[in-house]
């Protein structure tokens, strides 16, 4: 470690912290449970009025008529947008490409045209001053269809499967040429698997539901309370769509109540809150129903085929990955599928492909780690069919394997404990004693069955910045505009904060959720802690050096000729290390230097030259515990361990219940999660939180969560690789690994509901 | 919002008075758990709806000769948890533990149990036809998402299920549902009182529109020893049944001197069959004895694209609870009352 720090200079700091890996409490929860924390549809502005979304009944064709006259004699409706009266807005697709939109395609535009795009989309909105009249109203508009055929069965278009024409920021395409020669390994090899796992759509499911207020102010200014995962993303869209300045436009999202991706790109309530009132000249709140929760992103369903093939001795020679996912007619989503297949094992013969399908469906989404939980999910499971096939356990097969670098990159890791992590993990679950068949444990009448796999999720940085004010009475604040989707952001910068700037933690705020802070990307792609926490960390260090320089200007310059590196900035003062009563305060500082309030601001760059040569990544080893009634069929998961080598882990608290909440998702993925399509209407079936199964308390058992330790000085100058995904991916692969285990049947199709182990 | 008239009714003539002048477009209220949801979903667009809550029906207490009477306003958990009803009646108390959440069993009234609607996709989807919220509009559900749906005593027109678990208990246990109307007082014997779908889907029991349930009567039961609750679902609570079976037994030692059997999540009503329960009378309770009757209860099963498992899901979860209540209902009483979900 002593050459990485000679070479990259700056040190990560881990080990005399104050605050930084020390379990801390949320600095939100108080705010949380006591009902003070407001979401984006409890701002209320005076002369609110109301918008209720019609959904479209069909799946595609177009609208022959919007019949309004019974909706216009309803008390307090003020207005009708549909396609034919609403105001137009931005002429060019490329206007309505958010951040994260594919460089090509045309972003949904609700209300733009008579053709429909997708069954459920918005089709009118109704606008009444208040939200049980805009309600009713909004059951009395009829809409006549001139119905057109429809496709939304991907297995029944896969021939029109294609690779993306476009890109995405963030997406890896997949390597272009095999590496070495999979085919000829693949025949000439002593043991393959030939398979095909299928996973169905999934929905994001945040309890909050969205909603859009928009106060508009007497200067024509839109003041937005959105839940959103990024509200500078939805800033520059607004802006983009509706030909608005940035300084007429604010959006505001203090806290939400569960994101998952889901409000990663800006929702339709947004654009349809914004619509009318501008129209309206009024300030409108546009809130989705729970079954409109289904209407606007999700998971991609995916098919994948896998070709894999070891040699005698057990090690990995082939692997052929293709995934078919799909996507809308109007837009490719993007997320990266198939690399993790050529990364997670050494492996000299790979080849990669990653293709899709365009249904007429709404856009996928980002969702609780996009493309790794779907590649891993299959490919893990595929190799554990391997590792059967060659009569390895599961984990050797997998240590026997081990990559250390990265092979579609060719570069070394910045770190990668995952040998440690399987260790650590299977330890704790008891993995030595399993045996190597199914079917061979029973409890009563459950099969009991045991299955591992191993998670990846990339660590990055983004461009980011950080913001802060001292004043005289010692208090901090700091700020930027990301997000704190419920993982903990609040928490994790303040204590970031107070561990950098040498201010008591009771002392900082952090202040987030407003377009107006200083720039902060979308919250995503664990990235957060990553990005954001790097410019706190930065804008709190040329504090320290800021107050330093005003310290030698107090009466008597109590630090004397002490160097910085000699001070310790603790409790709101500086003093020379080991020396206490060399002392100066903050205030004094700030005193001293005549200044009321001491404001600086910085922005951080990933430094991709150090990064740029290393692989970055975070792993788990997750291993769990089923047992399945052998006559019922049912399934449940009694045990999980996980162990995740995620960097240097910031709040312990926090992030145990991140990766235990993401466990519960995993599982849920695994046992309980499907979107169902009737492709005959092109609709979701079961679009309410009664039919769409997601975990009940009942459902998850014991869960154990082992943090190995890492130390990285390239990922970020935190070393923390950021914990968003990493805790869902390979969960569903060892549930449904173990569920093979128990039962002795490969169910290849996700859910693994009862029925398939009739 | 859906303008439409509120009554509270002070007795039960009033309410019947109310919902006779409302022809048709009326509907009692309690507990709300469901009527609430199907207002929400624009299933229900009642023109009158009349509170009854105030009504003196919510006492459990002894019925006639040695049953047990329920109000028709107690709520599902105060029945649940009565111990009369769990020590006479243990498969009724658990079946309905089985069902919903503790936060709605403790607002949900056993009469309206009995009149909850099917949790059919499509009947809840107002943009989709449905014969029963729409009658002659059609059943997407027969080639649709029909996973929740029956596979016993369908039609052309409907395959909803009865979502109910506690009518699954009454059913075996057969119970008798009181009812009020115009008329007087008439009773109806729980197999008589939900209807199959047939051409009238839209019907679902035998209360005339002008009538309400007052309570429900248990008869005097000789199986307390031997009764279980099976519910089959796709998660372990919260969950509709995709099959759940009431199981009775009176036994003779190891001989079987009567049973019945009931079927949830399988039909438009709680299944039974009484000529294939009396295969049981005089046979030993075993399993080889039991794998018979479950075929014959499904002999007439008709499966669709996503629910035919259902037929082999029901026989097996059959035998499943014959065994358990071969055992006896104290040995697979768990901490909570409840059976575990297999």
């Amino acid at each position: 470690m002593s050459a990485l720090k000679s070479i990259f200079g700056k040190d990560v700091d881990t080990t005399s912290s104050t605050y930084l890996g020390k379990p801390t409490s949320r600095v939100d929860g108080p705010a949380k449970v006591t009902g003070g924390a407001k979401y984006a549809a409890e701002f209320n502005v005076p002369n609110l009025l109301y918008g209720y979304i019609v959904s479209s009944g069909a799946a595609r064709g177009t609208i022959k008529s919007i019949n309004t006259a019974e909706v216009e004699k309803v008390s307090g409706v003020v207005k009708v947008l549909t396609h034919e009266n609403a105001p137009k807005t931005a002429y060019l697709d490329s206007s309505h490409r958010d951040q994260l939109a594919s460089s090509g395609g045309a972003p949904f535009r609700p209300l733009y045209k008579a053709e429909l795009e997708y069954s459920s989309q918005p089709v009118a909105l109704v606008i009444a001053d208040t939200f049980e009249a805009a309600r009713y109203a909004a059951s009395l508009v009829k809409v006549e269809y001139e119905v057109a055929p429809h496709e939304t069965d991907l297995r029944a278009n896969m021939g029109k499967a294609h690779p993306p024409t476009v890109t995405r920021t963030g997406y890896v395409s997949a390597p272009k040429k095999p590496r070495g020669n999979p085919e000829g390994a693949y025949d000439a090899a002593a043991h393959k698997v030939d398979v095909e796992y299928s996973q169905p759509i999934e929905f994001h499911m945040p309890m909050e539901s969205y909603a859009s207020t928009v106060a508009y102010g007497e200067d024509g200014k839109l003041t937005i309370y959105q839940k959103t995962q990024g509200v500078q993303n939805c800033q520059e869209y607004v802006c983009s769509v509706f030909g608005l300045s940035s300084s007429d436009v604010q959006v505001i999202s203090p806290y939400m109540g569960g994101g998952f991706g889901s409000g990663l790109r800006p929702t339709y309530d947004i654009y349809l809150s914004v619509l009318a009132a501008t129209a309206l000249r009024r300030s409108v709140r546009v809130s989705m129903t729970r079954q409109q929760m289904f209407s606007f992103s999700h998971r991609p369903e995916a098919i994948q085929q896998f070709k894999l093939a070891a040699n005698s001795d057990g090690m990995l020679d082939a692997v052929t990955h293709t995934a078919i996912e799909e996507t809308s007619q109007n837009e490719e989503y993007l997320e990266t599928v198939v690399n993790w297949s050529g990364l997670l094992y050494n492996c000299p013969n790979v080849m990669l492909s990653h293709q899709l399908v365009n249904l007429d469906l709404a856009s996928p989404a980002d969702m609780r780690a996009p493309g790794a939980v779907t590649g891993l999910y299959a490919y893990e499971c595929a190799i554990d069919e391997l590792a059967y096939e060659a009569k390895l356990d599961p984990l050797a097969f997998r240590e026997k394997n081990y990559a250390e670098k990265d092979q579609n990159e060719g570069k070394l890791f910045s770190s990668k404990e995952l040998r440690e992590a399987y260790r650590q993990a299977a330890e704790k679950f008891g993995w030595s004693g399993r045996p190597l068949e199914p079917r061979s444990m029973k409890k009563g009448s459950d099969l009991i069955g045991w299955g591992m796999a191993s998670g990846s999720w990339e660590a990055s940085q983004g461009k980011a910045a950080a913001k802060l004010v001292l004043t005289p009475d010692g208090k901090l604040v700091v700020s930027s505009a990301t997000s704190d989707i419920g993982t903990g952001t609040y928490t994790v910068m303040t204590m970031i904060a107070a561990e950098f700037s040498g201010v008591a933690i009771e002392n900082v705020t952090f202040e987030l959720g407003d377009s107006s802070m200083v720039y902060a990307p979308v919250e995503g792609g664990s990235w957060t802690v990553s990005s954001v926490g790097s410019a706190v960390k930065t804008v709190c260090q040329e504090l320290r050096d800021r107050l330093f320089k005003l310290a030698g200007k107090v009466d008597g310059t109590p630090l004397g000729d002490t160097k910085i590196g000699d001070v310790t900035f603790a409790n709101g003062a500086m003093h020379v290390t080991g020396n206490p009563v060399k002392n100066v305060t903050y205030a004094e500082a700030l005193k001293a230097g005549k200044i009321d309030k001491l404001e600086l601001d910085t922005t951080e760059l990933p430094q991709l030259a150090k990064q740029a040569t290393h692989a970055l990544y975070s792993h788990s080893a997750v291993f769990a515990e089923v047992s399945v009634d052998e006559d019922l069929g049912t399934i449940h998961v009694t045990r999980v361990v996980s162990a995740i080598a995620g960097g240097r882990i910031l709040n312990p608290k926090t992030a145990r219940s991140q990766i235990m909440g993401a466990i519960v998702w995993g599982i849920s993925m695994a046992l309980e999660e499907e979107g169902m399509l009737d492709d005959k209407v092109g609709r979701f079936m079961n679009h309410n939180y009664a039919e769409y199964h997601i975990p009940v308390n009942a459902d998850i058992h014991d869960i154990d969560v082992i943090f190995v330790p890492e130390h990285d000085e390239v990922v970020n100058p935190l070393g923390a690789k950021g914990l968003g995904e990493i805790g869902i991916v390979g969960v569903a692969a060892a549930v449904t690994n173990a569920i093979w285990h128990a039962t002795g049947r490969r169910v290849r199709s996700l859910p693994v509901t009862l029925d398939k182990l009739l | 919002m859906i303008n439409f008239s509120y009554t509270r009714a002070g007795s039960v003539a009033e309410a019947v008075g109310a919902k006779s002048k409302a022809n048709g477009a009326g509907r009692f209220i309690a507990g709300g758990t469901n009527l609430v949801d199907l207002l929400k979903e624009n299933v229900e667009r009642p023109r009158q709806v009349i509170d009854i809550t105030r009504l003196p029906l919510a006492t459990i207490e002894e019925g006639p000769n040695g049953g047990l009477r329920l109000g028709a306003l107690a709520t599902n958990a105060d029945t649940a948890y009565h111990p009369e009803v769990q020590r006479r009646y243990p498969a009724l108390s658990r079946a309905i533990l089985a069902g919903a959440s503790a936060q709605l069993r403790n607002m949900a009234t056993n009469g309206g149990n009995l009149l909850q609607r099917t949790r059919c996709y499509y009947f809840y989807d107002v943009a989709m036809a449905c014969n029963k919220r729409r009658p002659g509009s059609g059943c997407p559900a027969i080639s649709g998402q029909n996973r929740v749906c029956g596979v016993l005593g369908t039609s052309d027109q409907c395959i909803a299920t009865h979502p109910s678990d506690m009518c699954i208990a009454l059913a075996a246990l057969e119970a008798v549902v009181r009812v009020s109307g115009p008329q007087g007082e008439r009773t109806i014997p729980f197999a008589e009182f939900h209807t199959l779908p047939g051409d009238t889907p839209q019907i679902e029991n035998t209360l005339a529109p002008d009538e309400i349930i007052t309570a429900i009567d248990l008869p005097e039961s000789p199986y307390a020893e031997h009764s279980v609750y099976t519910k089959v679902r796709d998660r372990a609570s919260y969950a509709f049944a995709l099959v759940s079976v009431a199981a009775l037994l009176e036994l003779d030692g190891d001989m079987v001197k009567s049973a019945r059997i009931a079927l949830g999540g399988v039909a438009h009503k709680p299944w039974r069959s009484p000529e294939v329960e009396a295969l049981l009378t005089g046979k030993t309770a075993t399993k080889e004895n039991f794998l018979p009757v479950a075929a014959a209860l499904f002999h007439d099963a008709r499966g669709y694209e996503h629910n035919a498992f259902k037929i082999e899901l029901g026989k097996r979860a059959v035998v499943r609870a014959l065994q358990l209540a071969t055992k006896g209902t104290a040995s697979i009483r768990d901490v909570n009352g409840q059976t575990a979900d297999a």
